[in-house]
């Protein structure tokens, strides 16, 4: 095809070289040190090999073409690349439009003393490289984006753990504000390990939720009513003075539902109704000599913990 | 023809094991049935499994509901053993917190529970007599 190449296409073919060492030049000038010379000056080198074919095929206007999708791909790729690095998005965008200054000096070589070419071709370079640095820019927040939302489900995933405190009983350490997509989950995880280990009993303790309003006492009581479904007891503890006041204040019915202060009294009273009794060896304390000489082989300090018959 | 739930009788209790999903019709079959039987056994205690149950509806769920209360008016005591977790959050969500229905983890657990609260009642009738 015989076509007019415009300054800007030949000066990205046949001056590419010239042009990648002065780009590299200019960004050298603040490069972080998260990135290498050497993966900078590749990754430069490869974007202007992609740019020059892709500007080869006639169009440098519309750079949502497909002759255009390599680059663009390139760009998201770097973008992708840059945000997993921890670069900010001025330094990612600078990327792109540190390639003006370089194409700006040669497209004034080429045209002399032209003014009115000069600015037309300007015009098409600024057009075609701000548009590839919006692109460069979308790519970044995507990206964010998504390592956001990953953060925010690993979190999710993080906060829900159900441990079991002895045989038969779990806990569920709630921290941090309960919504209703976090109820769900942590309601989900702790019926589905009361169905595994066949617990009878679980201690929601809610000593890290830092409000309880009537959203987040209405998630409790559906938990607690769906434990108590399946066919197990639940017990709600850690809960401090001031919630205790706005639940009351609140209008909240609490009945049917045990509550305790702490996680310790709440264990205490599960192991009570699971018929274990704990006593201290060695102190003082109304029991039957068999039972006293058990404690006694265990060792003076250490608590014992046995099975009432 | 509808499929039917079998009611099995063990000693005093009589044990519905639910395998299929419930459709409203077996439900009302099953109401009826197990009325039957109790009132012909005599039975003191009925355990209901529906650890196979996987899906219910707000009509079923009010089903279980009324099954227990009908059999504790004929003086079996009702429990509901082994819901799964999904079960057990539709009903929440759907508002049947089934209030009135003791529940178990298991038949095992269940027929314990049974055991228990019929041995209670017993021992307070014979204080009261």
């Amino acid at each position: 095809m015989n076509r007019e190449r415009t300054p800007l296409v030949s000066i990205l073919l046949d001056q590419r070289s010239d042009l990648h060492s002065d780009w590299m030049s200019e960004l050298s000038v603040d490069r972080d040190r998260r990135i290498s010379e050497a993966d900078l000056k590749t990754q430069t080198g490869d974007f202007l090999k992609l740019l020059s074919k892709a500007v080869d095929q006639g169009n440098t206007s519309d750079v949502s073409r497909p002759e255009w999708a390599p680059v663009r791909a390139f760009l998201e790729e770097i973008s992708r690349s840059r945000v997993l690095q921890g670069f900010e998005s001025e330094q990612t965008a600078s990327f792109v439009f540190s390639l003006k200054r370089p194409v700006f000096t040669r497209l004034r070589e080429v045209t002399g003393n032209n003014a009115d070419a000069l600015a037309h071709e300007s015009w098409l370079a600024t057009d075609l490289l701000d548009k590839l640095g919006l692109h460069t820019m979308k790519a970044y927040e995507k990206s964010r984006e998504a390592v956001i939302n990953r953060q925010q489900e690993e979190l999710l995933e993080l906060s829900t753990p159900v441990i079991k405190l002895w045989e038969g009983v779990l806990a569920l350490p709630m921290i941090g504000t309960l919504d209703s997509a976090r109820t769900q989950i942590v309601m989900e995880s702790l019926l589905q390990r009361i169905v595994e280990t066949g617990s009878e009993l679980a201690i929601i303790d809610i000593t890290g939720v830092p409000t309880v309003d009537t959203v987040v006492a209405q998630h409790l009581l559906k938990t607690v009513t769906a434990i108590r479904l399946m066919g197990a007891d639940c017990i709600i503890s850690g809960i401090r003075p001031q919630i205790a006041q706005t639940i009351v204040h609140l209008g909240v019915d609490l009945h049917g539902v045990i509550t305790k202060a702490n996680l310790a009294d709440a264990l205490s009273l599960a192991l009570k109704r699971s018929g274990f009794v704990i006593t201290r060896p060695g102190a003082p304390r109304a029991g039957s000599a068999a039972d006293l000489g058990a404690a006694g082989r265990n060792g003076a300090g250490s608590m014992r913990v046995g099975a009432e018959a | 023809m509808a499929e039917r739930i079998p009611i099995l009788k063990m000693g005093e209790f009589l044990l519905v094991t639910i395998q299929v999903d419930l459709h409203d019709q077996m439900a009302m079959r099953l109401q009826d049935d197990l009325t039957t039987t109790i009132e012909r056994t005599g039975a003191k205690g009925v355990l209901i499994d529906i650890s196979a149950l996987e899906m219910v509806d707000s009509f079923i769920g009010r089903m279980i509901a009324n099954i227990s209360s009908i059999s504790s008016v004929l003086d079996a005591r009702t429990v509901v053993v082994g819901m799964q977790p999904p079960v057990a959050i539709t009903l929440v969500e759907l508002g049947l917190s089934l209030s009135g229905v003791q529940t178990a983890l298991n038949v095992e657990r269940g027929m314990e529970k049974l055991r228990e609260s019929i041995a209670g009642e017993a021992l307070h009738a014979g204080r009261e007599g």
